[in-house]
């Protein structure tokens, strides 16, 4: 078997020459299937196991327990806005063909832009295909809110990879979290896709039923439909047609944006913390189930893919920051005063359990491109990222959640930490050698 | 209450480390607080035949286990016929250096073969007695080595003797340049063979090689003692410093006598893992090298082959190798001479197909082929697989074990285990991505990806800010096995050392 793929590989390997491009992408295939028959040279005679494909596909698999509860979230949730199938596994079969169909598009898209820019440039630079863009596109869709239109995600992609990364040189050069990088160009050039209270439930439209405006399913498409056709065939639960209203008491709000109005009291009004800490709450698709991504941090630190530390030092930051808050509008003093105070007085505890803090400490803040590279910088660089990124949670009225801010605000800093921790280490090595001489 | 109480006590200890630090007897090493250090609580336990002394715990560092191992400790006679002298071996040479000797030449172990023109004095010996039968040139006429077939009864030249007591620093110096002992000192930084007005500061001797697969120095030095300590005392006379000795703490029992009870020399135990026995770990945090400085460094076999020179009058370069790896039928300790035959070495094995020699251990060795010949400074002849094939899915599910550090495999659970490891590089090069690998490995205060980076933007400040001066390329070797992005390291350093020495 091994042997007539290997066989067939060969055969059909393009000529180098005459078409670069298409070159280039047999090689990423070749490689992506067979390990390179590419021995030592100069220097060490044996290598370690690991190479940048297996510590990428690391990362990618630590993220697919959040794929599987996300592409279920999304159908849960809508038919949770509608008032139907509000058990967690009735109508299991439509959340999870909603999702899929949902989720899908923006994979599909995710990659086919990003691989393609990676691919041009590969042949351009005359370099084999990296592996950089395998994180970077299995995190986008999980960052992003269901309904995104395709073509916003094309552009801020394309912005991502072109202007964030091969303009720098490639994987391994960047200066900023690339997922994030198309996740802020988004929030910047189309904010009223990605936050209010009205993007977190897909499929949803507005409409008004005596002038006060609310919110009905939209139209299903040919794909619902197609997916209607096997359903009904087994005789299962169909979707129908939409134009459902929605249910009494909906609102859409993240925990965040109920936080930010209204303390504690009014998120626990909506959700129950054992909903927040599972996930079944309104979100960006992967970040809303804690204990998977707990999980996946886990993993992570386990196989030494991840940085641990910078992980503590985030929880550590975020902690910090958060008693201060409490510290400064403790609750028993603003229970009657409106707004940021009674977000300041939610416990800091909560504070970490809600938003996507914990999905940004696992996958975002870890990324070692872009994070301190030293390990006394990845301790003050995890820890500005909790200290900072609540800050921006908690004070910014425009947007209540500051971890996506934080990182590429820290990212662009992370060099200098470096710097002053290699200063450090220059300045001991010089002091130690003195010594040493007299 | 408590608070008050912890609060006192701590101020009590402070101004007693205080105090200590005032009268200078805080040296760092010594505990002056009540409190035990956090490193004391967890250290392991230290053997007992450390004895009082202090040792080095090294945290970083990562042995790679091997087969083909040497299961006798016994040290059979080689097989060896053919010897080569090869001007390569040593860095900072001239490619083409004079050689005193033309092919059918009868020389003696200790004649001299050829000098560099740039430094007439030091003086490149042979290693046996013999016909010369080949000068074999390289790349531009280089001369790449100069092989002697050595005799069945080894001659050797009859050296003049030289009272250490009486003799001068000056002499001392001429005598070793004219008789080919010089060569067998390597200079810090660099790894060079220091020039002739060169005066260490320290002389650095690590008794264990932690490398995979090296020999067992204890085997090495058996019925060599007295010669030890007499290369020991000429080394004294030799620096206006001090002679360090590297003794290993995690072997299993006490190291030989001949270490443990030098005479005239520092000693230092090191606990730790591969690259331990490295002494350029054992500098590092003994009394670390500077740019001004200058240390000589010597392997166990070199300061025998010097100590024997002043006790039997004769250059004797033979040497205990070992000839290990996966791929021959019976690894084993063999005694030889310096820069034997790679193929002879392995004449009485049964040798697998597709193999590939290396000169030293896998990680900062050489390839060679089997017509070529051991390093100067390397007592060890490695025969690993080749490993030029195809896996399919080798990066996600790779189906035969491997070394690795990474907690992606499951080589964690079997912490004993030994491998069989081949050149494969298991994956391509990349830029550099992963950070802290590096550190997990070194035990210096040193941050290499950020040293590599410097010499590759040819920035000077930083290459020596940031340690280049204390490293070698075998300090760096480990690094490279684990680099996810499969640098090569030691080459990137290499040129950078060459570029700082230009410079100087």
């Amino acid at each position: 078997m091994k042997k007539a793929l290997l066989n067939f590989f060969q055969r059909i390997e393009p000529d180098k020459k005459k078409s670069p491009f298409l070159h280039t992408l047999f090689d990423g295939f070749f490689t992506f299937a067979f390990s390179p028959n590419t021995t030592t040279a100069k220097g060490v005679h044996i290598r370690d196991g690991m190479d940048l494909k297996r510590t990428m596909v690391h990362v990618v698999l630590a993220m697919q327990l959040c794929y599987l509860f996300g592409t279920y979230n999304i159908g849960h949730q809508h038919y949770l806005a509608l008032g139907q199938y509000t058990g967690l596994l009735e109508g299991l079969h439509l959340k999870i063909a909603h999702g899929l169909i949902k989720i899908l598009p923006i994979f599909i898209v995710t990659h086919v832009v990003g691989l393609g820019i990676e691919f041009y440039y590969a042949t351009r630079k005359g370099h084999p295909i990296e592996e950089g863009f395998l994180v970077s596109g299995a995190l986008i869709p999980l960052i992003m809110p269901p309904d995104i239109p395709l073509w916003i995600l094309t552009v801020s992609i394309v912005f991502a990879v072109i202007i964030g990364k091969e303009a720098f040189g490639g994987t391994g050069m960047n200066i900023w979290n690339i997922a994030l990088l198309a996740r802020v160009f988004v929030f910047f050039a189309y904010p009223t896709y990605i936050s209010g209270d009205e993007v977190w439930v897909s499929a949803l439209e507005k409409t008004a039923v005596d002038g006060i405006p609310t919110y009905m399913s939209a139209q299903y498409g040919w794909a619902h439909g197609f997916f209607d056709w096997i359903f009904s065939g087994v005789g299962w639960s169909t979707f129908g047609d939409g134009g459902v209203l929605v249910a009494d008491g909906f609102t859409g709000a993240t925990p965040l944006s109920l936080a930010a109005s209204g303390g504690w009291e009014s998120v626990t009004s909506v959700y129950t913390e054992s909903q927040m800490w599972w996930g079944t709450i309104p979100g960006s698709i992967g970040e809303t189930s804690k204990p998977l991504i707990i999980l996946g941090a886990i993993f992570l630190i386990a196989t030494g893919v991840a940085s641990w530390r910078i992980m503590v030092s985030m929880v550590i930051g975020a902690a910090v920051m958060g008693m201060i808050l409490n510290g400064i509008a403790p609750s028993e003093f603003t229970e009657t005063t409106p707004g940021i105070f009674k977000f300041m007085a939610i416990p800091w505890y909560y504070q970490l359990s809600m938003g996507s803090f914990l999905f940004a400490m696992a996958f975002m803040a870890t990324d070692p491109v872009t994070a301190s590279s030293t390990n006394t910088g990845k301790w003050v660089y995890g820890f500005l990222i909790g200290f900072v990124g609540l800050i921006i949670r908690v004070m910014n009225p425009a947007y209540p959640e500051g971890w996506m801010l934080a990182i590429l605000f820290m990212n662009t800093f992370s060099a200098l930490i470096d710097h002053y921790v290699l200063e450090a280490n220059m300045s001991r090595r010089a002091k130690r050698t003195q010594v040493a001489v007299s | 209450m408590l608070i008050l109480l912890f609060l006192v006590v701590q101020v009590a200890d402070n101004l007693l480390a205080v105090e200590a630090k005032s009268i200078g007897a805080d040296d760092g090493k010594s505990n002056f607080s009540i409190f035990p250090r956090f490193s004391e609580l967890f250290a392991p336990k230290t053997p007992d035949f450390v004895g009082e002394s202090s040792v080095t715990y090294l945290k970083q560092g990562h042995d790679i286990l091997l087969e083909g191992a040497p299961e006798s400790t016994e040290v059979q006679e080689g097989t060896a016929t053919t010897f080569a002298v090869q001007p390569p071996n040593f860095i900072g040479l001239a490619p083409i250096p004079k050689v005193l000797v033309e092919v059918g030449d009868e020389v003696k172990a200790g004649d001299p073969i050829f000098f560099d023109k740039k430094v007439t004095e030091v003086k490149f010996v042979a290693p046996v007695s013999g016909e010369v039968i080949a000068i074999n040139r390289g790349e531009k006429r280089s001369i790449a080595e100069v092989v002697i077939l050595a005799d069945k009864e080894q001659k050797y030249k009859a050296l003049a003797a030289f009272d250490l007591d009486k003799g001068s620093r000056e002499e001392l110096v001429a005598y070793l340049m004219e008789n080919g002992a010089w060569s067998l000192f390597q200079q810090r930084p660099f790894n060079v063979i220091p020039a002739p007005g060169d005066v260490p500061r320290d002389i650095f001797i690590s008794t264990f090689d932690s490398a995979p697969l090296a020999p067992d120095a204890n085997i090495v030095v058996a019925g060599k003692e007295a010669a030890f300590q007499k290369g020991l005392d000429v080394l004294n006379q030799l620096t206006t410093g001090e002679v360090f000795l590297g003794l290993n703490a995690k072997g299993e029992g006490a190291p030989s006598t001949a270490f443990t009870e030098a005479e005239g020399v520092e000693k230092n135990w090191f606990h730790g893992k591969h690259p331990a026995g490295n002494v350029g770990i054992q500098i590092h945090h003994t009394k670390p090298i500077g740019g001004q400085d200058k240390v000589w460094t010597l392997g166990v076999q070199e300061v025998i082959t010097l100590g024997t020179m002043f006790l039997e009058g004769k250059y004797d370069a033979s040497r205990v190798i070992v000839v290990s790896g996966a791929e021959i039928s019976e690894p084993k300790y063999v005694r030889t001479a310096l820069g034997a035959k790679v193929g002879d070495l392995v004449k009485d094995q049964t040798v697998a197909d597709n193999v590939r020699y290396i000169s030293g251990d896998v990680l900062s060795g050489e390839q060679k082929t089997a017509d070529q010949f051991l390093n100067f400074h390397d007592d060890q002849l490695t025969v690993i697989a080749e490993g030029d094939y195809y896996e399919l899915f080798g990066w996600l599910l790779p189906l035969s074990p491997r070394p690795s550090v990474s907690g992606t495999f499951p080589n964690f659970l079997f912490p004993d285990a030994r491998f069989k490891a081949d050149s494969n590089t298991h994956g391509e090069r990349r830029a550099f991505v992963v950070t802290g690998q590096y550190e997990k490995v070194l035990p210096m205060d040193l941050y290499p990806q950020h040293l590599m980076k410097a010499i590759l933007v040819n920035d000077f400040e930083r290459m020596e800010g940031l340690g280049i001066y204390e490293l070698a390329e075998e300090d760096l070797a480990l690094c490279e096995f684990v680099c996810t992005s499969k640098q090569p390291l030691q080459q990137i350093l290499r040129e950078g050392l060459d570029t700082m020495r230009e410079q100087s």
